[in-house]
């Protein structure tokens, strides 16, 4: 732990200090407590539970539901409940209550909501689902079908292959993620008849994604919709869509029977059915000049999207574009997918197809190094892309790219370049050790011009603007206290507390005067979903105009409000999504992640002995709260690369508990040496960037690199669980 | 009727013995600070102290508590020592999303309460059976190890 991390001092007083000065989180207290309410902890009057009846074929069809004869004050909602049966993600293809065609093991049916939850279990239990089964896809590598496909090149990589001194050319694999938030999901709906409004509270990450999907879903007005978010008790992406399926069904519920109505997951119920990180399979080919350095990369990306494709080609667009990652790769011909299998639905989870890629590239890289002689560090240094350099879309590298202050930085923090020679030499005896470094990065906000809205095109094709942006509201009381109205969500990474510190800072008030509430449809404007790395950078920068504002404008002891709306950058190259040409990002932040391990080669089994990570996050907010993404992301990316193993057979997600997926303990994880390297960026408040995502991006890499080392073996799948470092370190190269 | 000890006083509990804790304290007795995380001991969100060791609600029938001492982050908040780790979890940034927070202060006050001054591997050790997803761990194990020097005498 480097020094300006250690046992930070806590005050309010931050006036004239630096923004980062670390200040008491603003509900530290309700948390720590057990005040805080989630969702499971409100008290509604005449509330009912649920219980769902599920698919438990791969695919076919319903030909007969036989439901058991439902009790007084009983209820069954299915598809016929919904004026439009489909749930809205970026298309509109998951019905809310599967009534035909069934695509995946543990679609909703049916759903019985009642009294007691208990007696809901045991009448789906007692419902009878008749199927006429179809051929089903299990597996990624035999999908054919896929639901959409991307494609872009840079340069002429057919040349730089026809020229190539040699091509090399390896096959990644990923393995699923699960989010594992520790509060699993849950929402309450309640329909207001009198006022005709049907209302959601819960938890989630996008207000407004619950609010579009149930005004599709119902054909419903703006105004007809409440949506309000419950404290949320961890997400990392598994909030982000999942919410807005839940949800409809529990409007449904709600409508029908005109109790409240509670859908709330148990931990095997949401580990087998919601979405996760897409499982990947990414075929890498790279054209070498004489001394082995890259002059062109073939990239072909398939992701498991599973029965339905919800976000999965958002999370695609990410990977294709961190194909050459931080690497400087003059021709490129990258290819990507999302393919159709008979396995529940993949999504978000922080990264959002960058950890696949990254993986991929950082391993190539190890990998070519070792067959040129040269350290990976070596090799990584000759490729490494810089301020002014094209990116893998032919945009730019617009801001300064402080790799090399990072480098030095981990030599300083974990002597990485020592510890390498030293595990290199021959190793003996049962317990081995290796270092391995990955260098990242993580484009900040949504990915092209998602920001603006979608352009406007005059008749030459030319972008003259865009037609959306988010907004927000400061509203200041005739106490002077300011109030921060967004549709950004706190769900733990500490966006009240952030966020109130931009505007106090603005506004020169204390921390304590500015407030940021859970967001509710009804009060706040669209400030955008809480996604990407986006909240800090976009709607912070807002919070920032808007607070400047508000304090030119400021007159004691008045209410006043204050509204601002995004302006998109005026530097970037327009991005075209057609073609994948153009900036995808306005701006990158860059991680370096270093895994120190020791390896028992008896048993395959492997354990962290020392970490280190070193991030440029722009300027940071509160250097605690960065920490703690830091510290949180590593620990997942680790858990990633090495002992999160999930895999679905015949359909069927194999693990869905805390018994056996396993997430990292605090036995298995070790004290993380991390720094920042200040690199203000001018779009964003205070210089900040996105930073909740890429501390998840690189470590796996980092993870299976030390392995590596350790083995005297090459790996190229992920997670490297002691079955495959066994097969490995038997027979070379493992599946 | 059930009695036991529950946060410093002397109740019954309507509920059947086979009932699990977890649900008597949230729903009978309001207690919410406790959470279920999976239901099946594997989490610690549950986590509250039973004759001061850390027991998982989730899978203890009400049976289990009778006659015992019961306390949950609503009675253990209300002490000297539990504001020494309120204040130390902010400082060191140990909370993050919340949810398994109340179990890991109650993992805290079992290991501190017989073992006052821990080392690093001791804490570890103790929070051990309480997951949490946000923040890797390490700053929840400095609060605790700041909390057993700052709170010195307490415990």
């Amino acid at each position: 732990m480097s020094d300006e991390n250690r046992s930070v001092k806590i005050s309010s007083e931050q006036q004239g200090a630096d923004i980062s000065y670390p200040v008491i989180k603003k509900d530290h207290y309700e948390k720590m407590k057990g005040e805080a309410e989630y969702i499971r902890d409100v008290p509604f009057e005449g509330l009912y539970e649920s219980a769902f009846v599920r698919t438990t074929i791969p695919h076919g069809r319903i030909r007969k539901i036989n439901l058991p004869d439902l009790p007084e004050g009983y209820h069954s909602i299915g598809g016929e409940d919904v004026p439009f049966n489909r749930c809205h993600s970026v298309g509109d293809e998951q019905p809310v209550f599967t009534d035909g065609e069934v695509r995946f093991i543990g679609e909703a049916i049916l759903m019985i909501a009642g009294p007691e939850k208990k007696i809901c279990e045991e009448l789906c239990s007692r419902t009878e689902v008749e199927y006429d089964e179809l051929p089903a896809v299990l597996e990624l590598k035999d999908a054919t079908e896929s639901y959409q496909d991307y494609h872009y090149d840079k340069g002429d990589p057919d040349k730089a292959f026809r020229e190539a001194h040699e091509v090399y050319s390896e096959t990644f694999e990923t393995g699923y993620q699960e989010q594992a938030y520790i509060e699993p999901q849950g929402v309450v709906s309640v329909y207001d008849r009198e006022k005709d409004l049907l209302q959601i509270f819960g938890s989630m990450q996008c207000p407004y994604y619950v609010h579009g999907a149930l005004k599709i879903a119902f054909e419903r007005d703006d105004s007809q919709v409440r949506v309000v978010q419950t404290v949320t008790g961890g997400a990392f992406g598994g909030k982000e869509d999942y919410p807005s399926l839940v949800s409809c069904r529990a409007a449904a519920a709600a409508l029908k029977t005109g109790h409240p109505v509670r859908i709330s997951y148990g931990r095997r119920e949401d580990m087998s059915v919601t979405t996760k990180r897409h499982p990947a399979i990414l075929e890498y080919s790279a054209a070498l000049d004489e001394q082995g350095l890259i002059t062109g990369l073939r990239v072909r990306i398939r992701l498991d999207a599973g029965g339905y494709p919800g976000l999965s080609c958002v999370v695609l667009q990410r990977s294709v574009i961190a194909a050459s990652n931080v690497y400087n790769v003059p021709n490129m011909d990258v290819s990507g997918s999302i393919m159709y299998t008979n396995t529940p639905s993949n999504g978000a989870f922080r990264g959002f197809g960058g950890p696949q890629s990254i993986f991929a590239v950082e391993t190539l890289m190890n990998h070519l190094a070792a067959r040129y002689g040269m350290t990976p560090l070596e090799y990584r240094r000759k490729h490494f892309f810089k301020e002014g350099d094209v990116t893998s879309t032919n945009g730019r590298v617009h801001q300064h790219v402080p790799i090399p202050e990072m480098l030095e930085k981990a030599e300083e923090l974990i002597d990485y370049s020592r510890k390498y020679e030293e595990y290199g030499k021959p190793q003996t005896g049962r317990y081995r050790r290796g270092i391995g470094m990955s260098v990242f990065f993580h484009g900040c906000g949504f990915t092209g011009s998602g920001e603006a809205g979608v352009p406007i095109k005059d008749e030459n094709g030319n972008i003259t603007g865009y037609n959306g942006g988010s907004s927000l509201k400061l509203v200041k009381d005739n106490k002077d206290r300011v109030e921060i109205l967004i549709s950004n969500t706190d769900m733990g990474q500490g966006l009240k507390t952030t966020f109130s510190k931009i505007a106090s800072k603005c506004l020169g008030i204390p921390y304590e005067d500015v407030t940021v509430k859970n967001p509710d449809t009804q009060r706040v404007p669209n400030s955008g979903p809480t996604v990407a790395s986006r909240s800090i950078m976009i709607t912070g920068k807002l919070v920032e105009r808007a607070a400047l504002k508000l304090k030119a404008q400021w007159i004691p002891g008045e209410h006043q409000e204050i509204e601002e709306k995004y302006i998109h950058p005026d530097f970037l190259i327009p991005w075209d999504n057609d073609t994948f040409q153009g900036d995808a990002y306005p701006a990158f932040s860059y991680g370096l992640n270093v895994a120190e391990v020791e390896l028992d080669t008896l048993t395959g089994a492997s354990r962290l002995i020392d970490a280190a990570g070193v991030f440029d996050v722009g300027h940071t907010i509160d250097r605690t709260i960065m920490l703690g993404q830091a510290e949180g992301g590593m620990l997942q990316a680790f858990g990633y690369g090495s002992m999160e193993k999930m895999e679905s057979r015949n359909g069927r997600l194999m693990q869905n508990s805390f018994t056996d997926y396993m997430i990292p303990t605090s036995m298995d994880t070790v004290p993380f040496r991390i720094a920042f390297i200040d690199n203000p960026y001018s779009w964003g408040p205070f210089g900040a960037k996105g930073a909740g995502e890429l501390t998840l991006d690189g470590g796996a890499a980092a993870y299976e690199a030390a392995l590596e080392e350790a083995m005297g073996r090459e790996m190229s799948a992920i997670p490297a669980t002691p079955e495959r470092v066994l097969k490995a370190l038997d027979g070379g190269t493992e599946g | 009727m059930i009695s036991f000890t529950l946060n410093g006083e002397k109740v019954e509990s309507r509920g059947n013995g086979n009932e699990r804790l977890l649900d008597v304290l949230r729903e009978e007795f309001s207690l919410t600070g406790p959470k279920e995380g999976c239901g099946e001991g594997e989490c610690g969100a549950c986590a509250v102290l039973m004759d001061g060791r850390l027991t998982n609600s989730c899978i203890t029938p009400l049976a289990n508590a009778a006659g015992r001492e019961v306390v949950t982050i609503e009675g253990y908040s209300r002490t000297d020592r539990y504001r020494v780790l309120e204040k130390c979890f902010a400082e060191e940034g140990a909370v993050q999303c919340g949810f398994c927070t109340p179990g890991m202060v109650m993992a805290a006050e079992g290991l501190l309460s017989v073992d006052p001054d821990p080392s690093e591997e001791d804490v570890r050790l103790a929070i051990s059976g309480n997951l949490c997803r946000c923040t890797g761990y390490n700053m929840i194990i400095k609060a605790i190890m700041r909390a057993s020097k700052e709170g010195k005498g307490l415990w």
